[in-house]
């Protein structure tokens, strides 16, 4: 069947609907556009991950035919799947941008971050994020967080300050009425800024089927070598898997969230096709990250405290 | 129809928000409405489960799906404002879940701001008591379309319908005073499944729709036609490449009625008045646009217009002043006082403003008037006179929530202050409404 929902629906009654991916494409683009006239120097996190793919194409909408008003700031962990690494490429020549690169493994080589045992960089990111934000000053910095991801990202706001640490305080952030954003801070603060809040893995993937958006191809069911840890099938690599009693499989999975290969799980799928990912997601009783996300395992509070810090 | 095929079908987006609390079946509400409308995942349902047992809790703790903050699990409160997605056959939905409680008003108050609903819980037993006035004062003042009652643990009342016909009179009375435009009235039980998802089996005097039937079924947008026309300038987009030379586009969403290639339009607060010669919908060029779509105006004159400029039918704008008479809800901890320094930021405009006089606090739960309070504290709801340095186009929030309403804000510290509503506090009451002896809140 085909997912894809158009303009006007509600019958003849009501000639002036939206559907809902137009509505919050809309919200979307209407956030990109108050940032680029009350920020100096607004970043987009781009990753190459399914969301931030969205996100730039959102701000490549909201400023046509003038380009995005924004660079690119990519926090490589050095343990980035390099189909998504050649994707991250391929699209910022294709769109004339600029991208910045922070890069763990140059914080490992300088002795600034050590490995953890478990060999997953996802925490490491956060200093090398919080330290190019500071260098760059980069006032606005988009992330491609929604709220149904997490219950700590349910609270989020759209506009969320940072102090000079990058830290996040549930507790005092500013209240979001209507959709008037307040994006006031001090030098050295920036403001985190989360354009697709409202919405939902489904709405993501039935937006890229709508806007035929191009993603990295490990989105799509494929043969993969991998092997089980704690419940999820990572893939093997130099990141320091498998360990000597973990076998290595052929399976058909793809990637339902991408990140750091140490700690995104595969899922099993024959899914080839955006339609068949559609469908699969829609059926599926797992959340994204309950089904693929090592890091958000580790305790009840896991992401709320990797936030404070500065996390994404 | 499967859950996928229903998902997958769903086309429009109702934003609507919960009032009530705990004692109320609130989360029980919600959890059923996300359970039975199986929105609430395998995992998720394991971690609750299991966070449930850790506290020594033996059925599982719904409440624990929405209160994400260690601090709100530590406590056993909700503290923000949590929102939560959902879909069914027909819709999807973005449910602003907000705590009840007096010292929460301004998190109610924030989740009913982009609400075209409100549900209000009401506990069976207990009937219309001081919160279920002020979470009705709260939808009117918002401007909230919908409201629904929720009357809640029917099942303590032996399913008699009195009891809530009793409660729906008095409820509806006093939010119709208000000048709520639409209630309904559903009798109800969260825990055993009354009327939420599936009809109740325990009563058949009732015929109307269950909570999520309702949900559903309410219009999500009014008549745009009879809007006044509203379009904040949020940035001029001039590419001035080889390939569009010339362009120049005004970007912003559309905050109210509808716009045309062709109509003549007034640009505030200069007053200017040109023609829509253009009107580009996101690599689209198109004929007509309306409300909420984020769009780009192209214009026949090149007339000085920037970010903060309103545009609107030439024949129908909005009055330019510098004085503003309004309703606000204190949401910040610090206080707002008379003779204040502030920024007032409305649509896509902020101007330095002072607060010229506070005449009145008001107490949600029976509307009695405090007359000169000096200051407005956090959660306080007061009317508010504010000098602006610069001209506004400001409509009445009555007339316009998105051109109505506006933030102050602390220069110093860049602190959300209060959030605004223009004009008169409260619409006139409905017609044919028994009359109600509360002192009515008039200005």
């Amino acid at each position: 069947m085909s997912a894809v929902t158009t303009t006007v629906s509600e019958g003849t009654a009501n000639p002036y609907a939206l559907s809902h991916l137009d509505s919050l494409e809309s919200e979307a683009v209407h956030i990109f556009r108050e940032v680029a006239g009350e920020f100096e120097r607004p970043v987009i996190l781009f990753s190459g991950g399914k969301d931030s793919i969205v996100m730039l194409h959102l701000a490549l909408k909201a400023f046509a035919p003038a380009p995005v008003p924004f660079t690119l700031l990519h926090v490589d962990t050095g343990h980035n799947f390099p189909e998504v690494l050649d994707y991250r490429d391929r699209t910022v020549k294709k769109h004339g941008l600029r991208l910045h690169v922070a890069s763990v493994q140059e914080y490992i080589d300088a002795g600034k971050l050590r490995e953890r045992p478990d060999g997953t960089r996802n925490p490491l990111q956060t200093v090398p994020l919080t330290e190019a934000i500071q260098q760059h000053r980069f006032d606005a910095v988009f992330g491609g967080g929604r709220r149904d991801e997490e219950k700590a990202r349910a609270k989020e706001r759209v506009f969320s300050l940072r102090d000079e640490f990058s830290q996040w305080d549930p507790r005092r952030q500013r209240p979001e009425l209507w959709n008037l954003y307040n994006g006031r801070h001090a030098p050295g603060e920036h403001v985190r800024v989360f354009p697709i809040s409202n919405w939902t893995e489904l709405d993501v993937w039935q937006y890229i089927e709508r806007e035929s958006i191009e993603l990295p191809e490990i989105y799509f069911a494929h043969e993969r070598e991998v092997f089980n840890r704690n419940g999820m099938w990572l893939t093997a690599g130099h990141w320091g898997g498998p360990k000597e009693h973990e076998a290595t499989e052929t399976r058909l999975v793809r990637y339902r969230t991408v990140g750091d290969m140490s700690c995104t799980g595969a899922v099993d799928s024959d899914a080839t096709t955006l339609d068949a990912v559609i469908t699969e997601i829609a059926a599926s009783r797992l959340t994204e990250r309950g089904a693929t996300r090592a890091d958000d395992k580790m305790s009840e509070a896991a992401m709320e405290d990797r936030k404070r810090e500065g996390y994404f | 129809m499967t859950t996928t095929a229903e998902q997958l079908s769903a086309t429009t987006l109702l934003r609507f928000a919960t009032a009530g609390s705990v004692d109320d079946g609130k989360s029980t509400l919600v959890g059923r409405l996300l359970h039975d409308s199986k929105s609430v995942l395998t995992d998720q349902l394991e971690a609750v489960e299991q966070a449930s047992l850790n506290r020594g809790q033996e059925a599982p703790d719904l409440a624990l799906l929405t209160d994400g903050l260690r601090a709100e699990r530590e406590q056993g409160i909700t503290i923000d404002v949590a929102y939560r997605y959902f879909a069914t056959a027909r819709r999807r939905f973005i449910l602003a879940d907000t705590p009840g409680h007096v010292q929460y008003t301004r998190n109610m108050v924030t989740g009913a701001s982009t609400a075209e609903l409100a549900v209000v819980l009401v506990d069976a037993r207990n009937g219309v008591v001081e919160q279920t006035r002020r979470h009705a004062a709260v939808a009117a003042l918002l401007r909230v379309p919908h409201v629904v009652l929720a009357v809640n643990k029917m099942d303590l009342v032996d399913y008699a319908e009195p009891v809530f016909a009793a409660i729906a009179e008095e409820f509806t009375a006093y939010a119709a005073s208000l000048g709520v435009p639409e209630i309904t009235a559903i009798p109800i039980s969260a825990l055993a499944g009354d009327n939420v998802v599936e009809p109740s089996a325990h009563m058949d005097w009732y015929g109307g729709p269950t909570v999520l039937e309702h949900l559903e079924t309410v219009p999500v947008s009014h008549d745009l036609t009879a809007c006044h026309a509203r379009f904040p300038v949020q940035y001029v987009i001039r590419p001035q490449s080889a390939e569009h030379p010339d362009y120049r586009g005004y970007a912003g969403q559309i905050a109210a009625g509808v716009f045309r290639v062709g109509e003549a339009v007034a640009v505030l607060p200069s007053g200017r008045t040109t023609t829509i010669t253009g009107i580009d919908a996101l690599g689209e060029s198109v004929d007509i646009a309306w409300a909420p779509q984020s769009v780009t105006l192209r214009l026949a004159d090149d007339i000085d217009i920037s970010r903060g400029d309103l545009i609107a039918p030439a024949d129908d704008s909005p009055a330019v002043t510098q004085d503003v008479e309004a309703t606000v809800c204190h949401v910040a901890d610090q206080p707002l006082s008379v003779g204040q320094r502030v920024l007032l930021k409305h649509t896509t405009r902020t101007v330095k403003a002072i607060v010229k006089d506070i005449p009145s606090r008001l107490t949600l739960d029976d509307l009695s008037q405090h007359p000169a309070p000096g200051q407005l504290v956090a959660n306080d709801i007061g009317r508010v006179v504010v000098r602006t340095a610069e001209p506004l186009a400001l409509d009445s929030y009555e007339d316009s929530r998105r051109t109505g309403s506006f933030l102050l804000i602390d220069p110093a510290d860049g602190t959300t202050l209060s959030a605004g509503m223009a004009g008169a506090a409260f619409a006139a009451a409905a017609e044919a409404v028994a009359a109600v002896d509360d002192a009515e809140w008039d200005f």
